[in-house]
């Protein structure tokens, strides 16, 4: 099995995208941690640093689609900090790549399915740790 | 308000390479507004200093704290818990503060993870601008309260120097203000240009003997 993918998902939007995607019998790797938040702008910077201390070998930050946010500017905000976290991961020798930040909507479960099953291949040809 | 910058993060890596425990300490006040040493930056700096010796043989135990205000010895002597059981403090407060650590542990090595830059405020979400340079001999009341020893990148107490661009722009620095266009227009509609036409002579640069010292009178 691969390393951990966790996924802070936007209840939303991504979570529910998830949620269908189970119900519709999709299959999606094991190694897959869903984690539902209220809205992509809930995830700071040391949620995405934290999940890369503990193990995490890639971690997704899935919003709504742009201009779809209930909050308004949640998906932007997200946006921002996945883009500043892969600065601070780069500063201490780790691959930024392994964060990243999509936007789905909530009747996308393919999509989702094809998100994750992404980083699960990126991550298998990088190989876990740094 | 005192505006500073992390260090580069090899530097403070290597600043604390010898040490397998240490505490990172934060300020909840100047260096907190300007997102450079708050609760939130000691979070995210501790995370990166774990994830950079992550390897077993390098292992470091970052303890995390912030003080309300570090350049505060009362505040500061909080920390002694925490203080007693590291190697090494590794502060992220403005230079004051990490002297102030330094002084009320003197028995534990202290470094600085930030570079304090200037006095200033913000201008804008994540700006911040330069306003004040301390230098203890006021003027501000002859140039409609912008200081050109600071607005002004060569320092000119007498007007522009003549290099001003379009738009009221820096020589040096296009991207910056000329202190003097400013100061001006600031007159301007003040009604008192006349404060343009008179000479100053030049300034007073030992107003304040270093280091500075100020008894307050008590009442």
């Amino acid at each position: 099995m691969n390393g951990k993918i966790v996924a802070f998902c936007c209840e939303h939007s991504a979570y529910l995208a998830a949620d269908a995607a189970g119900k519709q019998g999709l299959h999606y790797p094991e190694n897959l941690r869903v984690i539902r938040v209220p809205c992509a702008g809930r995830v700071d910077i040391i949620h995405i640093l934290k999940a890369v201390e503990e193990n995490a070998t890639a971690v997704l930050v899935l919003a709504c689609e742009d201009g779809l946010c209930q909050h308004l500017t949640g998906n932007v905000r997200a946006k921002e900090r996945v883009k500043y976290s892969e600065t601070l991961l780069k500063e201490v020798g780790i691959d930024g790549k392994r964060v990243g930040m999509f936007n789905l909507a909530a009747n996308a479960p393919h999509k989702f399915i094809r998100i994750i099953n992404k980083m699960n291949e990126m991550i298998k040809e990088q190989g876990e740790g740094k | 308000m005192i505006v500073a910058e992390r260090k580069p993060m090899e530097e403070i890596i290597q600043m604390i390479a010898p040490y397998k425990k240490v505490l990172l300490a934060g300020c909840g006040t100047c260096v907190a507004i300007c997102w450079t040493g708050g609760e939130k930056e000691v979070g995210i700096l501790a995370s990166q200093l774990r994830l950079a010796r992550s390897n077993e043989e390098n292992k470091i135990d970052v303890v995390q704290a912030t003080v309300e205000r570090q350049c505060e010895k009362e505040m500061v002597a909080e920390l002694r818990d925490k203080v007693d059981g590291v190697e090494a403090v590794l502060s992220l407060a403005c230079g004051a503060g990490i002297q102030t650590i330094a002084e009320v542990f003197e028995d534990k090595p202290v470094f600085p993870a930030v570079n304090t830059t200037f006095l200033g405020r913000p201008e804008g979400e994540g700006i911040w601008l330069e306003n004040c340079g301390a230098c203890g001999d006021c003027f501000l009341d002859r140039t409609g309260a912008i200081c050109p020893m600071v607005r002004c990148a060569k320092g000119l107490l007498n007007g522009p120097c003549g290099g001003t661009r379009k738009g009221g722009k820096c020589e040096i620095d296009p991207d910056k203000d000329c202190g003097w266009v400013l100061i001006y227009r600031r007159l301007e509609k003040q009604g008192r240009l006349d404060l343009m036409q008179k000479y100053y002579p030049p300034k007073n640069f030992r107003a304040v003997k270093r280091p500075g010292k100020m008894q307050a009178i008590k009442a």
